[in-house]
């Protein structure tokens, strides 16, 4: 198998990203509720969030300057990879509290593994994130890994 | 919402199944709820002509979701939700209406862990989304 993964690349591993810091707040919760079709009047009056409402509350928002021409921002926190259309893999998720209005969350992810593998089409590379999110008090709220397809 | 015990469960059973299909309008709530920019959601002749997909492609966390309501909305208010796991194995388009479900596959009556694996399946029945599920009763 050819090397695909450059030296570059690999010191990434382990390197950790700029904590995100978000406000949890009740109108994006009952978005989020409704476009998700919901069925739980907590989740529908935004008293509590769905487990995966963090996923849509840390996407980046960056300004539309720095939108690319398939509409989203460029990831910087992704080493330099001979591979770039990205598909969504497969993510594990544990959680350890409730998600509420009001909340004040951090959340920090940092670049776990890069592992190539041989695809049916062609070289693929698993780019896995650990995602950690705590309370700014330092309360632990979710963990997840998440794995990025490259092909 | 139910009330389970979790004596009277069995491993085997079934989570009621629920369908979903996504329209136009409910994908353009939903990407800009969670800030989603990108065109494969809502611009059909760029998704077609330039990412090659035969159709406007329903996002796959949505699909995860749908997966994580199969859990939550049978669980009930007593159990906790502690570990949830999903992939997306294939593409989705709009049109398409999806099937979730899932079953269960351990129970620890001394822990009160129950275990299942949930699924979307697409209109052939195939399994588009796996995923497994830990919930803790009591």
């Amino acid at each position: 198998m050819s090397e695909l993964i450059s030296a570059e690349a690999r010191s990434w591993i382990g390197r950790e990203g700029e904590p995100v810091h978000i406000e949890v707040n009740r109108s994006d919760i009952i978005k989020y509720s409704i476009s998700t079709e919901q069925q739980q009047e907590k989740f529908l009056k935004g008293d509590e969030a769905p487990a995966m409402f963090l996923f849509g509350a840390l996407r980046p928002i960056a300004p539309l300057s720095e939108l690319g021409p398939d509409g989203l921002p460029e990831d910087s926190f992704l080493p330099d990879l001979p591979l770039k259309r990205v598909m969504a893999g497969g993510t594990e998720m544990t959680f350890h509290r409730s998600i509420y209005p009001g909340d004040k969350l951090v959340a920090t992810r940092s670049l776990a593994d890069l592992i190539e593998k041989q695809g049916s089409t062609g070289p693929l590379i698993f780019v896995v994130y650990n995602l950690r999110v705590e309370t700014e008090a330092g309360e632990l709220v979710m963990e997840e890994k998440q794995t990025r397809i490259m092909r | 919402m139910s009330d389970i015990d979790i004596s009277n469960l069995s491993v085997g059973e079934a989570l009621p199944e629920r369908q979903h299909t996504a329209t136009n309008v409910s994908l353009f709530c939903y990407n800009a709820a969670i800030w989603n920019p990108h065109r494969i959601h809502y611009d059909e002749p760029y998704t077609k002509n330039v990412e090659k997909h035969p159709g406007v492609v329903i996002d796959g966390p949505l699909q995860g979701d749908w997966l994580n309501q199969v859990v939550v909305n049978w669980m009930g208010d007593d159990a906790t939700l502690v570990q949830f796991n999903y992939s997306n194995r294939r593409a989705s388009y709009i049109g398409e209406t999806l099937t979730s479900g899932g079953s269960i596959t351990a129970i620890d009556p001394t822990t009160g862990i129950v275990e299942m694996d949930v699924f979307i399946k697409n209109e052939n029945g195939d399994v588009i989304t796996p995923g497994t599920a830990r919930v803790r009763f009591g």
